[in-house]
């Protein structure tokens, strides 16, 4: 270790930002934000804001695209070019394609593909600024906005990410500790049903780090889920009380 | 052998509504003899089956359904029509013609052409074909006047009301015909444009408070209220 970088945590187990170890960035979550989509919402994990439109299930276009037996689910993770410090091209870079292929994956167990065939759905995430972790925060985003166009779902999907700065594994990472840490792995979950639909990891971990960093984001994603559940009913619930 | 909801609770995609011995109705699904919710909604059973009034769905054709749609496209022998379904639908020169078409002859925009609203009826539909349609039935046919507007179609039902008490309710208080499209697209025709707005109104509140119980006495309270606001201004 170069002993001139800076300490990412200190002895007392407190991050940069102030967190804990285990300690999730403060979420605020929204749903129905975007009146010319089918569904929408907005996140703001931490310092991440990211928007997530879904259309349909829609007639594909163009026409060749449809499968015959099941729907189709596209997906568009875009940065905006004020997203970041310095600008971003807003043409797709290469790892803007292959996130968008990461969030589609994840996305896809939990829905009923098998019931529209001949049909697409559209999701747009745009991130209007990012530190860290954006893929996370978009994958909650998205399965609101899904759930919002009112597509039939096995479960909302929740996404968080742990990993490894210095010799300690934490939750939820935030850009400085992302670029200057040891390990990332970003975990997409189902939580009614326990299951696991994206699972990744950049660095390296020992078996028993890994294990505890998959542990750890598991606990993160039932915390947001709580949250993604909430502001899904909040929508309702506002008209509700007006009238009573 | 429990079940997890009570009545006319919100409950949200993936959400356990009820284990073992229950069958899933609408918008719900089983995995491992339990059953969730697919779409946020209200929760009820009825006779051992879960189901779920979705608050936000879209329009799945089913054969013999009513519904409005706007024409998108004049083709070579028919039209395309779409019906705020993830599929469109297809009306044949043939059946609105009730002769037999002939391409030459015949000008198809002249009959029905881009834009035009049509009231039809679902003739047949699965999985691997689009839905057709037909207007060959009295009452079927063009929208020549009236004003449209589009609600939620899981909440077609709620507008209609027990055997119709509701739907008929509106008619009668507001002089208006009313034709509900089951995509959830509704067609009003009054003898005034503040006729159809009133009419239009109630259905707008039904539709965002359907979920609040007390529903039939606001709108009987608020037709009510319109009533002698409208006999005021006779006088006047």
């Amino acid at each position: 270790m170069n002993e001139k970088t800076e300490k990412l945590i200190d002895k007392k187990g407190i991050r940069l930002d102030g967190r804990k170890a285990d300690e999730l960035r403060p979420i605020k979550l929204q749903v129905g934000v975007l009146g010319n989509a089918d569904g929408s919402a907005y996140i703001e994990h931490g310092k991440n804001k990211i928007l997530a439109a879904a259309f349909g299930p829609r007639e594909m276009h163009p026409k060749h695209l449809a499968l015959p037996d099941r729907m189709v689910l596209r997906c568009r993770y875009h940065m905006a070019p004020f997203s970041v410090q310095e600008r971003k091209s807003p043409a797709p870079s290469r790892r803007e394609i292959e996130l968008s292929k990461v969030i589609r994956e994840s996305l896809e167990p939990a829905l009923f593909l098998e019931l529209y065939p001949r049909t697409g759905i559209d999701l747009y995430v745009e991130v209007l600024q990012a530190d860290g972790g954006t893929r996370c925060a978009a994958i909650t985003a998205a399965a609101l906005a899904i759930a919002d166009a009112g597509v039939p779902m096995r479960d909302l999907v929740v996404a968080c990410a742990a990993g490894k700065i210095d010799d300690t594994v934490v939750l939820d990472l935030y850009d400085a500790e992302d670029k200057l840490g040891a390990a990332d792995v970003p975990l997409a979950y189902m939580p009614a049903l326990n299951a696991v639909t994206l699972l990744q990891m950049d660095g390296v971990l020992s078996p028993d780090e890994f294990e505890k960093a998959v542990d750890m984001a598991m606990t993160g994603c039932k915390k947001i889920y709580e949250m993604q559940k909430e502001a899904l009913k909040t929508k309702y619930m506002v008209v509700k009380e007006v009238e009573e | 052998m429990p079940t997890f909801f009570e009545k006319k609770q919100l409950v949200t995609p993936g959400e356990l509504l009820a284990e073992g011995d229950y069958l899933p109705g609408e918008n719900t699904y089983m995995e491992e003899n339990k059953i969730y919710a697919q779409r946020i909604g209200l929760v009820d059973d009825e006779n051992k089956k879960v189901n779920v009034v979705a608050l936000r769905a879209f329009y799945v054709p089913k054969v013999g359904d009513i519904v409005i749609g706007t024409v998108v496209e004049v083709g070579f022998n028919g039209w395309t029509i779409d019906i705020k379904s993830p599929y469109t639908a297809l009306l044949r020169a043939s059946d609105v013609l009730s002769r037999p078409f002939k391409p030459q002859n015949d000008e198809l925009s002249q009959v029905l052409n881009a834009g035009d609203l049509i009231v039809a009826k679902i003739a047949s539909y699965d999985r691997a074909h689009d839905p057709q349609l037909t207007v060959g039935e009295p009452g079927l046919g063009k929208i020549t006047r009236g004003q449209i507007m589009r609600v939620v179609p899981t909440k077609i039902p709620r507008v209609i009301g027990r055997k119709g008490s509701m739907i008929s309710m509106i008619k009668q208080e507001t002089g208006c015909q009313i034709i509900l499209g089951l995509n959830g697209v509704i067609l009003v025709t009054g003898k005034t444009p503040e006729d159809e707005e009133f009419a239009m109104s109630a259905i707008k509140k039904i539709e965002q408070e359907s979920h609040i119980s007390g529903l039939t006495d606001r709108i009987t309270q608020l037709l009510k209220e319109n009533k002698v606001k409208v006999e005021e201004n006779k006088i006047e």
